[in-house]
């Protein structure tokens, strides 16, 4: 890739079909391992923004994610128009989790997302408003 | 040791991906909470699991993992295995229970990889 070439990527989130979570961070993995990107990068990318959809379906009611390929970094943007997050320094500490039982049940709600997500990511900021929503941007460097 | 040996290890069933058993595995991890496994997995390349859901698949596929065994016999739908047919990830089942399908793989050799205490 060229220093100004740049691949953008959008993808709408359906909030209201746990089944299909995650089909936006698999073709996003895919994408990155046709395009020879490190696998350690791809990784990371991959299980960042994993983590950002289950959240946006789970918490958010859908949303929507722009990943845009640069030829040294990879950055996601998830935003949502869920209820935002109230505290969000709580919401980082690892076991935070306001998860429903049926979340559970599903395999998900250990409060463990957000954190993962900032292990994974080289830079990572949440924007949330209450009642307004929230928008996630991580960067991988390549 | 393979995810051959694994199948006849834990007198297991192949569901699909049959032709991808040939594949070496060196550690694996149980757990029905994806969420921990998404958080303490490193580099295993197995999953033990008792939860039946596509989240299961799409876990494996986001940690690059070769292999699913359900456990206590439970059984994927259609979707399921479609979705780890086309992500070349392994699927079977065996009757055994979490605990005790572990326990022989680890007898065997199989360890729970990067957790600092092996
Ligand atoms: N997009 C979002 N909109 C609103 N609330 C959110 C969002 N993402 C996270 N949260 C809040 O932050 C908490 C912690 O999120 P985190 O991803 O760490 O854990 P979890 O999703 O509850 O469980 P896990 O990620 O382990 O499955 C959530 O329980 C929820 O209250
Ligand atoms: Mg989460």
């Amino acid at each position: 890739m060229a220093m100004s070439d740049e691949i953008r990527l959008r993808f709408e989130i359906s909030g209201d079909d746990f089944t299909r979570a995650g089909e936006a961070s698999s073709s996003v993995k895919k994408e990155l391992k046709k395009l020879g990107i490190d696998p350690q990068a791809v990784r990371k990318v991959a299980i960042a923004m994993y983590e950002g959809e289950i959240n946006m379906v789970i918490h958010a009611n859908g949303g929507a994610i722009d990943v845009v390929i640069h030829p040294d970094c990879i950055d996601m943007i998830l935003k949502d128009n869920g209820p935002g997050i109230e505290n969000v320094a709580l919401a980082m500490q690892e076991g935070y989790s306001t998860a429903p039982d049926n979340v559970r049940s599903l395999g998900f709600g250990a409060g463990m997302g957000l954190p993962n997500m900032k292990k994974y990511t080289d830079e990572m900021q949440i924007e949330t408003e209450r009642g307004v929503g929230t928008t996630v941007t991580m960067k991988v460097h390549i | 040791m393979t995810v051959r040996d694994i199948q006849e290890i834990l007198h297991a069933t192949v569901i699909s991906g049959e032709e991808h058993t040939d594949r070496e595995v060196h550690t694996a991890c149980g757990s029905d909470m994806m969420s921990d496994v998404l958080a303490f997995v490193k580099d295993q390349s197995v999953l033990l699991t008792g939860l039946v859901n596509p989240q299961v698949v799409r876990t494996a596929d986001m940690m690059d993992m070769v292999c699913i065994v359900f456990v206590r016999g439970k059984q994927p739908d259609e979707a399921i295995v479609r979705l780890a047919e086309s992500r070349d990830i392994v699927l079977m089942n065996t009757n055994l229970r979490m605990f005790t399908a572990c326990g022989l793989l680890y007898d065997r050799g199989l360890r729970g990889g990067n957790d600092g205490n092996e």
